[in-house]
C-alpha cells in the first residue's frame, strides 16, 4: 500500500496542469494524447513477489479505469474470495491518480447516469453508495411521457409497480469520485497505471508453446498469460484482462472481437440546465425529430438528453446561450403542438373497464414541464448507434460495458448494462475461485457471457424498437403511439412490467 | 521401464501428436484413454517415473502437445472440464465443513495434505493446489504424469504440486498418510475395487477425508454414460467404461465400510443439457460422489 501511495503522489506531480480541462468518462484515454515517459513506477521489484523478471505480473488488468472498470475493481475488492486477487488499472486519466475533491458549488457535469435499484444495490454492497449519497443526487419517483401531438400522456409512478422510486440521477464524475474513493478505503492490491495498451499477446497453445522451448521455471510461467505492452513502452502480465475500455475499445480490437451495430441518422445533445425550483420527475417529449427528455439531478439542475438530426445537433452545440435555453423550452413545453388536456381514445372508458388493474396514477392529470431558466453546463452531442461485440469472453480476455454493448443514451439504460456485467463478472470469478480455477479460462468467462449477453440482448432490442417507434413523425403512426401511450397508462400490468424493466430486474416486458 | 515397454510408449506417443496435430480429436483421445482400457492400471506392478532431465527435447514437444489436447476445454476431454467444478464444489463443501476450514477464503485448503489418486493431465490437482492444499497426484501411466508435470509448471501456484507416476498400493508400502485423499472417475476402471479402496483407507489419516466419484450400475447409466456418452454424442470414445465394473452406491458403501471408512454424504451430478452445466443434486442414478470419514482405530 505504501508503495501505491508514494507513487500516486508522484503521478499528481505530473498531471496537475491538465486536471481542469479533464471530464471523467469511458473514453477518456482517447483523448489523452501522451503519457510523459519515466512516470510509470513498476521498476519496484524490491521483494514483492508480483514483480518477477523486472515485469509486474497481476492476477487481473482492468483496461479503463471509467465507472464501469473501477466498479468491477471495488466490486472484487469487496468479495471475500477476490479480495486477494491483483489488480492492475490502466487508464491515462489523471484523475484516477489524485482526482479533485467534488465540492459542493463545483459546476454540475453535463454527464449524468440513471440507475436503477439494481445498480444502486451493486453500489450498496461494495461500500460505494455512502460516497455518492455525500454528493449532489437525485431520487425520482415519477415520470411523465408525452407526444408533441397532444394526442397522449402516460404517467408512471413508482408506487404503480410498489416501489419507492423509480431511479436515481446521478452525475458520471460522482459515481467515478465515489468507486475511486471506495477503492482507496479497501485494503486491496491494487496498482494504477497512468498510461494506455498499446498491444496484447494472449497465449495460443499454452503447454506446447511454452513447455517445450523454455526451460526456465518462471519463464514458463509467463508463456501461459497475457501480455499487455503499454504506451509508455513498459508492459506487464495478467491471467485476466478486462476490457472496460468503452464503445471503441483496444482490447476488443487487439483481441479480435468482431461487432456488429449500426448508426442512426441522430444525434442527442446533452447538458445541465437550471430551473427556477427543484425538479422532483423525469419527463421526456416526443418531438417531431426525437425525443426530448430531461432529469432530475438535484438542487434546482436538470440534465437534459435531447434527440435530433446530426445538423441541428452541431447547431444547438454552438448557438448561443439564451438562444439555447428559449429553444429548449419551446421543445419542453411551448412549441411544436398543444399540451394533452384531455383524454383521447376513451381513456376513462378504458380505465372503467380495467378497473381492478387500475393504477394510481392513472386519474393524475397532465402536468407542464419545469422552465429552464440557464444553462450550467458545456453541450455535448454524440451521434447515436447501437453496437454489439460478437463475443464477450475469449481465452484470458473479457469485455465489459460499453466495449462489449454501446446504446444510445435515449433511456438511460447504457450505463445500468455496465454495472449488471460487473456484478454477473465479479460473481463468476469469485465462483471461479472458491472452485480453484484458473480465472483466465475461457470455460469460466463464458458464464459471464451467457448471463449477460442475452440480458444485454434483450435490453438493447427494446431500446432499438424505442427508437425505432419514436424517431418517425408521420400521422398514423402518431396516433398509435399516442393510443400505446393511453393504453400503458391504464392498463397496470403493462405499466408494472415497463417500470420494472426500466428498473433493472430482469424479466422482459410484458412476458410475466 | 522395460526397452520393450518404453518402445510401445514411444509408438504411441507418435501417434498421438500425429493425430492431435491433424486435428483430430477422436483419434487422440482414443489413444489416450487406450491405457486404461487395456491394462487395470491400478492392479499392474507401476514403472518407475522417469526423471525430466532424461527425456530429450523432441519427444517432451510431443508431451507437450498431448498436453495441449488434454487442457484443451473445447478438446477430447470436455466432459471433464464443464463437470470439474461441480465435483470440486462438492469437495469443498465438504472438505471445509469436515476441517473446519473457513468457506470464504480463497484458500481454504491451506494446510491439509491431499493426494489425487489417477490424477491424469492434473484436472484436479491443480485446482485443489490454488485452493490451497499441498497435493501429490498420482497417475499408473507416465504418460498422463509427464502431461500434468509440464501443464503444472505454467502456473507458479499449481507448480508446488508433486506428480509421482505410481499407484496407491506403492505409497501404502511407503506408509504415506493423508489428510484427504480422493479417487475422482478411477475406481470403475481398476480391477478390484474392494482392494483399491483398502489402499486409499490406509492412506487416509484417521478422521481423515476419502473422496470417490463414479458412475452407478443403474439402468439409466448405461443409457446416458454409455449409449449417450460414448455412442451417440462421442464424447468418450467407445468402451470407455464397463457397465459392468461400475459400482452401485450402496456397494460403494459396503466396500467402503469394509475399509473402515463410513461415508457421511453423497451427491448426483445432474447435467442440464440446455445450459451444458453440471449442477450437484440429490439425484445420484448415474454419476455420484461420496465423501466418507476414515474411522479412527
Amino acid at each position: 500500500m505504501s508503495r501505491l501511495i508514494a507513487t500516486r503522489r508522484l503521478v499528481s506531480k505530473i498531471f496537475i496542469p491538465r486536471l481542469a480541462t479533464r471530464a471523467f468518462c469511458t473514453d477518456a484515454p482517447e483523448k489523452l494524447n501522451d503519457v510523459p515517459s519515466g512516470s510509470h513506477f513498476n521498476k519496484e521489484p524490491e521483494g514483492d513477489e508480483h514483480f518477477m523478471n523486472d515485469v509486474p505480473q497481476h492476477d487481473i488488468a482492468i483496461v479503463g479505469g471509467g465507472m464501469v472498470g473501477m466498479a468491477l475493481a471495488c466490486s472484487l475488492a469487496s468479495m471475500p474470495l477476490t479480495k486477494h486477487l491483483s489488480i492492475a488499472i490502466i487508464d491515462s486519466n489523471p484523475a484516477l491518480s489524485n482526482g479533485p475533491v467534488i465540492k459542493k458549488d463545483d459546476p454540475p457535469d453535463p454527464r449524468v447516469s440513471t440507475v436503477t435499484p439494481s445498480t444502486i444495490s451493486l453500489f450498496k454492497d461494495i461500500g460505494a453508495w455512502e460516497h455518492v449519497e455525500q454528493h449532489r443526487h437525485a431520487y425520482f419517483d415519477k415520470m411523465q411521457v408525452w407526444d408533441y401531438t397532444g394526442f397522449g400522456y402516460t404517467k408512471y409512478n413508482a408506487r404503480d409497480a410498489d416501489k419507492d422510486v423509480l431511479g436515481c440521477v446521478v452525475e458520471n464524475k460522482v459515481l467515478h469520485k465515489s468507486l475511486l474513493s471506495c477503492l482507496q478505503n479497501k485494503d486491496f492490491n491494487s496498482t494504477i497505471y497512468p498510461t494506455r495498451l498499446s498491444s496484447l499477446s494472449l497465449p495460443t497453445r499454452s503447454v506446447s508453446s511454452a513447455g517445450a522451448s523454455v526451460s526456465s521455471t518462471s519463464s514458463k510461467n509467463l508463456a501461459n498469460l497475457a501480455k499487455l505492452d503499454l504506451s509508455d513502452g513498459t508492459n506487464l502480465y495478467a491471467k485476466l484482462v478486462v476490457g472496460a475500455d468503452g464503445s471503441k475499445s483496444r482490447v476488443r480490437e487487439l483481441a479480435g472481437i468482431k461487432t456488429t451495430g449500426w448508426n442512426y441518422s441522430q444525434s442527442a445533445v446533452i447538458c445541465t440546465v437550471e430551473h427556477p425550483t427543484e425538479n422532483f420527475c423525469a419527463w421526456q417529449r416526443f418531438l417531431p425529430a426525437g425525443p426530448i427528455a430531461l432529469l432530475p439531478i438535484g438542487d434546482n439542475f436538470s440534465n437534459i438528453v435531447w434527440t435530433m438530426s446530426p445538423k441541428d445537433a452541431s447547431n444547438h452545440k454552438i448557438m448561443n446561450e439564451v438562444d439555447f435555453v428559449k429553444a429548449v423550452n419551446h421543445a419542453l413545453d411551448s412549441g411544436y403542438g398543444p399540451r394533452p388536456e384531455s383524454r383521447v381514445f376513451g381513456g376513462d372508458v378504458l380505465s372503467s373497464f380495467f378497473r381492478p388493474d387500475v393504477t394510481s396514477s392513472v386519474h393524475e392529470r397532465f402536468e407542464p414541464p419545469p422552465k429552464v431558466v440557464r444553462l450550467v453546463s458545456d453541450r455535448m452531442a454524440f451521434p447515436l448507434s447501437l453496437m454489439h461485440a460478437n463475443q464477450y469472453a475469449s481465452k484470458r480476455v473479457v469485455l465489459i460495458g460499453d466495449a462489449a454493448h454501446t446504446v444510445h443514451p435515449l433511456a438511460g439504460q447504457g450505463v445500468n448494462m455496465g454495472y449488471g456485467d460487473v456484478s454477473s463478472l465479479s460473481n463468476v470469478i469469485a465462483d471461479g475461485v472458491a472452485v480453484g480455477s484458473d480465472i483466465g479460462e475461457v470455460t469460466l468467462l463464458k458464464k459471464y457471457e451467457a448471463e449477460r449477453k442475452t440480458a444485454n440482448i434483450a435490453m438493447m432490442a427494446v431500446l432499438d424498437g424505442f427508437q425505432k417507434a419514436y424517431s418517425v413523425d408521420f400521422g398514423p403512426i402518431n396516433i398509435l403511439r399516442a393510443a400505446a401511450f393511453n393504453g400503458a397508462n391504464v392498463f397496470a400490468p403493462l405499466k408494472r412490467n415497463i417500470i420494472s424493466y426500466a428498473s433493472g430486474e430482469r424479466r422482459l416486458p410484458f412476458l410475466s | 521401464m522395460s526397452h520393450r515397454m518404453f518402445l510401445r510408449s514411444l509408438y504411441r506417443l507418435q501417434n498421438l501428436s500425429r493425430s492431435s496435430s491433424n486435428i483430430n480429436p477422436k483419434h487422440a483421445v482414443f489413444a489416450a484413454f487406450q491405457p486404461l482400457l487395456h491394462n487395470r492400471p491400478y492392479a499392474n506392478t507401476p514403472q518407475p517415473a522417469a526423471s525430466a532431465s532424461s527425456v530429450n527435447q523432441t519427444e517432451l514437444a510431443k508431451f507437450a502437445a498431448i498436453a495441449d489436447s488434454w487442457w484443451d476445454v473445447e478438446g477430447p476431454f470436455k466432459p471433464l472440464h464443464i463437470m470439474n467444478p461441480t465435483r470440486l464444489a462438492f469437495l469443498r463443501s465438504t472438505l471445509c465443513r469436515h476441517f473446519g476450514k473457513d468457506p470464504f477464503s480463497a484458500r481454504p485448503f491451506e494446510g491439509l495434505k491431499v493426494v489425487d489418486v489417477g490424477c491424469g493431465g492434473g484436472i484436479l490437482s491443480e485446482p485443489l493446489a490454488r485452493m490451497g492444499a499441498s497435493v501429490i497426484g498420482i497417475d499408473a501411466e507416465e504418460k498422463n504424469i509427464k502431461i500434468a508435470r509440464l501443464h503444472a509448471d505454467l502456473d507458479p501456484v499449481a507448480s508446488s504440486i508433486e506428480y509421482r507416476c505410481t499407484t496407491a498400493e506403492n505409497l501404502v508400502e511407503e506408509q504415506m498418510k493423508f489428510d484427504a485423499v480422493i479417487a475422482s472417475e478411477v475406481i470403475e476402471h481398476v480391477a478390484d475395487p474392494a482392494e483399491f479402496c483398502k489402499s486409499l483407507s490406509a492412506l487416509t489419516m484417521s478422521n481423515g477425508a476419502t473422496v470417490i466419484s463414479t458412475i452407478n450400475r443403474s439402468m439409466r447409466a448405461y443409457a446416458t454414460a454409455i449409449v449417450a456418452a460414448e455412442y451417440i454424442l462421442h464424447w468418450l470414445p467407445k468402451g470407455t467404461h464397463q457397465w459392468s465394473s461400475f459400482l452401485t452406491p450402496e456397494e460403494l458403501v459396503l466396500i467402503l465400510q469394509r475399509a473402515s471408512i463410513s461415508v457421511e454424504e453423497m451427491a448426483g451430478f445432474a447435467y442440464d443439457p440446455l445450459t451444458g452445466q453440471w449442477s450437484l443434486s440429490d439425484d445420484i442414478g448415474v454419476n455420484f460422489i461420496a465423501f466418507g470419514v476414515k474411522i479412527s482405530q
